[in-house]
């Protein structure tokens, strides 16, 4: 369970995020949604350390994500992020195994990343292949299973459709949605695509204003006025 | 008031930025298990073999002016013949390792800077940190210790070079005896000429690794953010290399 409490943060004069509090449930997969600017890759960099927050804290299984327990924390974690984030440098697969090669033999790390990227429906001659080389839904598909590569407890997703047709965007979906029922792992997407909130969620949290405005099960967010505002010209009735 | 505030402000910046740096460097030359050997193995080709030819040629134009002009300057007071020992000396003490060091600035800091400031803005180095990888051990480690392995090597090349050119020269239009020549180019050089230009040659790589990582891993956003992040590394460390140059001549000469 990931435990958020009293979470701010400030940029300058300006307040990003000014007390969120949210807990995500084990095996639960949460959407944080919220206009663009209102904080919610900040709110996903305060959970990773990667932005230190002015206050409030992170809990993981009840305990503070201090530097120690962060690490603990980062060895159960898989991440997908907006661009893929791949390591140009490496081939694909070398991508994949990132973390595994640090514990393994590159021929037992190879062979798991080959099964992940088939997870993701790509084939092993992807394997070799260079960032460079791929389109944007294969480096998605590539940094999905990099983020699955060693089995995590929790994965987050940073707007995994973004940047792709809605062909790709609904496959994208559809395996995120597959990958967190298989493996029981809490996710949580910030996204601004309705669709993915559908696809993917159990939860919806909205992000306004610097804190949490509305949280509700996905099911039920056609009836939220807060959410519709929010969904603006999108299709609620389709939730 | 004011004016104490207006000199302690930037003073404090300055500190605070130096401290930063040496921190940053002091980190970045810890090497920790595993020992990053081949990320160091291909850092020193990068910096290193491929900074070869232009280190080489810019030794061999030098040597070949500096014998040029000091054979006219010295003409003037009947001290011509002192070409040799002088193109090696100033070669090895101070025009090898400084030339080298702004050449392999020029081209080695703008890379490291654009290539770690591009994994920043791509978030490549936030990846780096989700997958419990520290990115100072991962990109600054391995880039620092070839930098302060391999110029120490390339001065020494660049500095066989530009003597060469001198020779060169010499021979060919000064009218030197080509044996002479080499002898009165050893003749003068101490050890200590040597070893001090490979010390600075050292100095000076750590200086270009530095910064071409800081302000990689600094970068804005964007590719303004990489392009202002280049252009930093490469005049941090063309400055940096001269401010060392008279900080390490004035320790070793002075």
């Amino acid at each position: 369970m990931i435990e958020i409490r009293g979470l701010g943060k400030s940029f300058g004069a300006k307040p990003v995020l000014a007390g969120v509090d949210l807990t995500v449930e084990q095996g639960e997969s949460l959407c944080v949604i919220g206009q663009s600017g209102t904080g919610k890759s900040v709110l996903l960099k305060c959970i990773l350390g990667l932005v230190q927050p002015d206050a409030g804290q992170v809990l993981w299984q009840g305990h503070p994500l201090d530097a120690a327990a962060r690490v603990r924390f980062l060895a159960d974690f898989g991440m997908l992020f907006q661009g893929g984030a791949l390591f140009d440098s490496l081939s694909v697969w070398q991508n994949v195994a990132f973390r595994l090669r640090q514990r393994l033999p590159d021929g037992q790390a190879r062979a798991i990343a080959l099964d992940k990227l088939s997870r993701v429906g790509l084939g092993p001659e992807t394997a070799d292949l260079m960032p460079a080389e791929l389109s944007g839904g294969m480096a998605k598909r590539v940094g999905l299973a990099r983020a699955i590569a060693d089995d995590p407890q929790v994965i987050f997703f940073d707007e995994p459709t973004t940047g792709l047709d809605p062909i790709r965007a609904r496959a994208i979906n559809r395996l995120i949605r597959g990958i967190v029922s298989e493996t029981g792992a809490t996710a949580i997407t910030i996204t601004h695509d309705m669709d993915s909130v559908r696809a993917i969620g159990d939860r919806v949290a909205l992000l306004q204003g610097g804190r949490i405005a509305h949280q509700g099960p996905v099911d039920q967010m056609s009836r939220v006025p807060a959410l519709a505002d929010f969904m603006g010209g999108d299709s609620i009735a389709a939730a | 008031m004011n004016a104490v505030r207006a000199v302690g402000r930037p003073a404090l910046r300055v500190t605070r930025g130096i401290g930063a740096l040496a921190l940053f460097m002091a980190r970045g030359l810890a090497v920790a298990r595993p020992f990053p050997g081949r990320a160091i193995l291909h850092h020193l080709i990068q910096i290193g073999w491929l900074s070869l030819p232009v280190v080489g040629l810019t030794a061999l134009f030098t040597g070949a002016a500096l014998a040029l002009q000091i054979h006219s300057g010295g003409a003037r007071f009947q001290a011509g013949d002192v070409v040799p020992a002088i193109v090696a000396i100033g070669m090895v003490r101070e025009l090898g390792p400084v030339l080298g060091g702004l050449m392999v600035a020029a081209r080695v800091a703008s890379s490291i800077a654009a290539e770690i400031a591009t994994m920043r803005v791509t978030e490549q180095i936030d990846a780096l940190v989700t997958l419990s990888t520290d990115p100072v051990r991962w990109l600054v480690t391995p880039r620092l210790w070839a930098a302060l392995l391999v110029l120490p090597v390339l001065v020494a090349v660049g500095d066989i070079i530009g003597i060469m050119g001198g020779w060169l020269v010499g021979t060919t239009s000064l009218g030197f005896n080509s044996a002479t020549y080499i002898a009165n180019s050893w003749a003068y050089l101490e050890g200590w000429d040597i070893a001090s230009g490979l010390i600075k040659g050292a100095v000076f790589g750590l200086v270009v690794a530095t910064s071409g990582c800081w302000f990689g891993m600094r970068s804005g956003r964007g590719a303004a953010g990489v392009g202002r992040a280049t252009t930093s590394a490469v005049v941090a460390a063309a400055v940096g290399i001269l401010a060392a140059n008279f900080i390490l001549t004035a320790l070793f000469f002075q």
